[in-house]
C-alpha cells in the first residue's frame, strides 16, 4: 500500500476518520489532506523530532519485569483525533454530572447511607467493596468534595455513541501526557493549528491548582500544597514530578513528612514546615501504615489521625475506589436520577453482575463472547477477553468467577471505535479511547479533550500504556456553521 | 526547601563534577603515554598505577580485572558500572538525584543530564571511545560545561542554586588535588632528574589536564617548573581549579545559606570551611613542599570530606530533637 490513505480500510468498526465508503469525514478533511500532501520522509522526520524530544525530556514511564530497561517512551501518534465542539458539549455536561452524583454518593455512604436504605444500590455490594473505608465513617472532608480529580474513561461503539467505561476516582494518571502531546503537535504541525480552531488545554494545572488550594483546611489564606509520590521508580514518576513542576509546588515522598501533634510537617533545610493540602498520589492502602498497610514504607505513620482531626487535607480524599469499583459503577445511572433527579447523560457499558445469579449464569454460559473484569483492579490487568482467551484461560476464569461472582463483572464485547493511526509505514486503523480529566473545585472544570490512548498493536482492544498502548494528542475544534474553518 | 531536595541538588552537582574531572585525569594519563609511546621503558602496570593510585581503586580493580591493561584499566572508569566512579556511574547517579529533584530544575538543566545518559547508554558512545579517547572524554568534559551553565543561566540563584555550588566546589577542589597527586605516582624514568625533560613534561600534562596551561603561562612568563605549577594549583586565587578559589567559593555558599557573616560561623561546615580557607590564605609553596607535598593533599581531601559530613549533617538529615513551629 502506498504512503496515504488510499485502500484505507474501516473493517466494519466505527471510524472517526473515515466514513463506510473510505470518505474522510468532514471536520477531519483538512487534516488528511495535510497528511496526503506529505512525503513519507517528511513524516518520519516530523515523527522522530517528537520521539527524540520524548526521550530528551525524560517522559517516560516505567514498565516492570521489562529487560529492555525500566524507561520507555509512551508513543505518541501524530494523527489527532478531532472532537467537534458540538459534541464535546454534550460530553462535558454529561461528565459534569457524573461526578456531582458520585461525590454525593461519597458523601452518603460514609454518612447517612439513604442510597442503601432506600435500596437503590445494594448494600452488601458497596459494605464488601474492598476499596470501602470504615474509617472514613461520619468524617465530613472539606467542600464535601471527595473526587478532586476524576479520569472518566470514555470509549465509542460501533454506533459511534459514546459510553462511560470507568470512573476512575482514585489516582488518575496521565493528565501530563496529555499536556505533553499537545506541546509536541504544536512544534510539529504549527500550520494545522492555525487552520483548525483548537481549544487550549494548558490551564489544567492552574484548575487543579485552585482546586487543591480550596479544599485547605480551617481558614487558611495562602495553604502549603504539596504532591506526595511513591518516589522516582514508581511508573508514573514523570508525571508527579511534572504536575508539581508545573504548579510550582513541592514534589515529596513519604520520608520528607512528619507527622506532630497529629499535624503534619516537611523537613526542610531551616527545620520543620507546615503543610496543609497533600496531592497524593499513593493508593489509599499505603498511605498510613499506622492504619492501613503495616508493610507500607512509601506511607507516612501517623497520617490518617493528622487528615481525621481536619489538620491536612488529601486529593482525593480516602475511601473513593468504593466509587470506581466496577460493580458499584454499573449503579452510577442510577446515583444520577436518586440525588440529581436527573436523566444521566451519558450511558454505562451494559454490564452483568456476579453477585447477581441470573447474570452470573449468563456470564458462564456465554464466557467466550464477553468481556470479564475483576472489579477492584484497573491498568487492565486481570482482564478476560472472551473471544480471543485460549480454552486454559476460560477454564481458569470459570474457576475463579464461581469462587468469587462478587468480584466479578461480565462486559458485551464493543467494538472501540477506530481513527487513523500510523503503523509501520502505512495510515491504518485502531482502537480508541478517551480519558477526560475532570478537576472538582470551587467548580468542576474539565480541559477540552482529554488523553485519547490508542492500541498501536494490530486488533488489540487494551489501550493501557502497559499493554502496548499509545495516545494521541485530542482536539476540541469550534466549527462555523458545523463546517471546518 | 526540603532536606532532601538540597541532598539531591549537592549530590547531582558533585555527581557531574566527578565525571568530568575524572575524564580530565585519565585523559591527562592517555596523553602522557602519547608523549612517551616510543620509550618502552614502562610496563603497563606502571603506567596505569598511579590513575588507579589517586582513586584508591587498586583493590576494587584488580577483584574485577586480573591484570592491569591500559584496555581494562580505560573500560573500569569509564562504563562499569561495577566501579562507583565510572564516568556512567557517576552520570547515572547525577540523573537519579536530578530525578527526584526535576520540580527543582530547570527542564534544560535535566535535558542536558539525560542526554549525556542517553549518549552514553548508546551505541554512538561506544564507537566513539573506541575511536579515540581523547575526543570521547572531552566530549563529558564539555557536557560538564554545557550543564553548568546551563545551571548558572535558567535556574534562580537561591538556596538550591547554592547547593549546587557546594557540590561542584567541594568536588572540584579534591579531584584537583587529586589531580596534582598523580605528578606524586608518576615514575620518572632511570636516569631522569626531577626538573629534568620528563619531569617537565609531566607536569605539563598536569596543568593541561585543569585546563590550566594558557592560564599558567600568562602568570609565570612561559617557565614551567614543579613549585610553580603547585603555587598555581594549590593556591591560585582567580584561577577557576585552583583549590584555594574552590574553598573561597565553597565558603561564600555557605554563609550564603545561613546568612551568617564569614568572620564568624554557625555550624561546623562553616567552621572547617573557614579553617580550610584561612589555611590556604596564608600558607606558602615552600612551607608546603618542606612538609611534604602528598601529605598537604591528602589532608586536603580529608578537610572537605569533613566539611561535607558536616553539611550534609546540618542541611540534610532532619533530627528528631527539633522544636517544631
Amino acid at each position: 500500500m502506498a504512503f496515504g490513505f488510499d485502500g484505507y480500510q474501516t473493517d466494519g468498526f466505527f471510524d472517526e476518520s473515515f466514513s463506510e465508503d473510505g470518505i474522510s469525514r468532514e471536520h477531519y478533511r483538512q487534516l488528511v489532506e495535510r497528511f496526503r500532501k506529505m512525503s513519507p520522509e517528511d513524516f518520519e522526520r516530523k515523527r522522530k523530532l517528537a520521539e527524540r524530544s520524548y526521550l530528551n525530556q525524560g517522559i517516560t514511564f516505567t514498565v516492570y519485569n521489562d529487560n529492555q530497561g525500566m524507561e520507555r517512551i509512551f508513543p505518541l501518534d501524530l494523527i489527532p483525533r478531532i472532537i467537534p465542539a458540538k459534541e464535546w458539549d454534550v460530553l462535558e455536561r454529561g461528565l459534569t454530572q457524573r461526578i456531582q452524583a458520585l461525590n454525593l454518593f461519597l458523601r452518603d455512604v460514609y454518612h447517612e447511607q439513604k442510597i442503601l436504605k432506600e435500596g437503590i444500590v445494594p448494600a452488601e455490594l458497596v459494605l464488601s467493596a474492598c476499596h470501602y473505608r470504615k474509617e472514613m465513617e461520619g468524617f465530613d472532608v472539606p467542600h464535601d468534595i471527595y473526587i478532586h480529580i476524576c479520569g472518566t474513561d470514555l470509549i465509542r461503539d460501533a454506533n459511534g455513541s459514546y459510553l462511560v467505561l470507568e470512573d476512575n476516582g482514585r489516582c488518575p494518571s496521565g493528565v501530563s501526557y496529555l499536556l505533553e502531546n499537545r506541546q509536541a503537535m504544536k512544534r510539529v504541525f504549527p500550520k494545522l493549528f492555525a487552520q483548525y480552531s483548537v481549544r487550549p488545554v494548558d490551564s489544567y494545572t492552574q484548575e487543579l491548582y485552585a482546586a487543591l488550594r480550596h479544599v485547605a483546611p480551617g481558614r487558611q489564606s495562602d495553604p502549603h500544597v504539596v504532591l506526595l509520590t511513591p518516589g522516582i521508580h514508581n511508573s508514573a514518576y514523570f508525571e508527579h514530578s511534572f504536575l508539581a513542576r508545573s504548579m510550582g509546588i513541592e514534589i515529596v515522598v513519604g520520608g520528607d513528612l512528619v507527622i506532630e501533634r497529629d499535624k503534619v510537617f516537611i523537613k526542610t533545610t531551616k527545620g520543620l514546615q507546615r503543610v496543609d493540602v497533600i496531592y497524593r498520589r499513593i493508593d489509599d492502602d499505603f498511605i498510613d501504615p499506622k492504619v492501613f498497610r503495616e508493610d507500607s514504607c512509601i506511607g507516612v505513620p501517623g497520617l490518617f489521625e493528622a487528615y481525621r482531626k481536619g489538620n491536612v487535607t488529601l486529593a482525593n480524599a480516602v475511601g473513593t475506589g468504593v466509587a470506581d469499583d466496577k460493580a458499584v459503577y454499573s449503579f452510577v445511572p442510577d446515583m444520577i436520577r436518586f440525588y440529581l433527579s436527573e436523566e444521566p447523560i451519558l450511558a454505562n457499558v451494559p454490564t452483568w453482575m456476579g453477585m447477581r445469579e441470573q447474570d452470573l449464569n449468563y456470564m458462564l454460559e456465554h464466557l467466550e463472547e464477553i468481556v470479564v473484569k475483576p472489579t477492584n483492579e484497573s491498568g487492565g490487568y486481570g482482564l478476560l477477553i472472551g473471544p480471543q482467551a485460549t480454552k486454559a484461560q476460560l477454564a481458569e476464569f470459570r474457576t475463579a468467577l464461581r469462587a468469587n461472582p462478587r468480584n466479578y463483572i461480565g462486559q458485551p464485547v464493543i467494538g472501540l471505535s477506530r481513527l487513523a493511526s500510523y503503523c509501520d509505514g502505512e495510515f491504518e486503523g485502531r482502537h480508541i479511547d478517551l480519558r477526560p480529566y475532570i478537576v472538582s473545585g470551587e467548580k468542576t472544570a474539565i480541559i477540552p479533550g482529554g488523553l485519547t490512548r490508542v492500541a498501536l498493536r494490530k486488533n488489540s482492544l487494551v489501550v493501557n500504556s502497559s499493554q502496548g498502548g499509545g495516545s494521541k494528542d485530542t482536539w476540541v475544534c469550534d466549527f462555523e456553521e458545523d463546517k471546518p474553518c | 526547601m526540603l532536606s532532601r531536595v538540597a541532598d539531591a541538588c549537592y549530590w547531582m552537582s558533585r555527581y557531574i563534577e566527578r565525571a568530568e574531572n575524572n575524564a580530565r585525569i585519565i585523559a591527562v594519563n592517555a596523553q602522557l603515554l602519547l608523549d612517551f609511546e616510543n620509550q618502552k621503558t614502562f610496563l603497563p602496570q606502571e603506567q596505569w598505577q598511579p590513575i588507579l593510585a589517586v582513586f584508591n581503586a587498586r583493590k576494587d580493580y584488580l577483584s574485577l580485572y586480573p591484570e592491569i591493561s591500559q584496555e581494562k584499566v580505560l573500560e573500569f572508569f569509564t562504563y562499569d558500572r561495577k566501579n562507583p566512579n565510572s564516568l556512567f556511574s557517576c552520570v547515572e547517579a547525577a540523573r537519579e538525584n536530578a530525578r527526584a529533584i526535576r520540580e527543582q530544575i530547570s527542564s534544560e538543566m535535566w535535558e542536558q543530564i539525560n542526554k549525556i545518559y542517553l549518549y552514553l547508554q548508546g551505541d554512538r558512545s561506544h564507537a566513539d571511545f573506541s575511536g579515540g579517547t581523547h575526543d570521547f572524554y572531552r566530549r563529558i568534559i564539555e557536557s560538564s560545561h554545557l550543564f553548568q551553565g546551563v545551571t548558572d543561566a535558567t535556574m534562580t540563584h537561591g538556596e538550591a542554586w547554592q547547593f549546587i555550588q557546594m557540590g561542584k566546589m567541594i568536588e572540584r577542589g579534591d579531584s584537583t588535588s587529586r589531580l596534582v597527586d598523580v605528578k606524586y605516582h608518576l615514575l620518572l624514568p632511570q636516569g631522569e632528574a626531577v626538573g629534568g625533560t620528563v619531569d617537565i613534561v609531566q607536569w605539563k600534562a598536569v596543568l593541561r589536564s585543569c585546563s590550566a596551561m594558557e592560564a599558567y603561562l600568562k602568570l609565570f612568563a612561559g617557565q614551567v617548573q614543579p613549585a610553580y605549577v603547585a603555587n598555581f594549583l594549590i593556591l591560585d586565587g582567580g584561577f577557576p581549579r585552583s583549590i584555594r578559589f574552590c574553598a573561597h567559593r565553597l565558603n561564600s555558599a555557605l554563609h550564603n545559606i545561613s546568612g551568617v557573616a564569614t568572620n564568624h560561623f554557625a555550624n561546623e561546615a562553616e567552621r572547617h570551611c573557614g579553617m580550610l580557607r584561612s589555611n590556604l590564605d596564608f600558607t606558602t609553596i615552600q612551607d608546603i613542599i618542606k612538609s611534604g607535598l602528598h601529605e598537604f593533599l591528602d589532608s586536603i581531601q580529608y578537610q572537605l570530606m569533613e566539611i561535607s559530613n558536616a553539611l550534609t549533617h546540618t542541611y540534610c538529615q532532619w533530627r528528631g530533637n527539633e522544636k517544631t513551629p
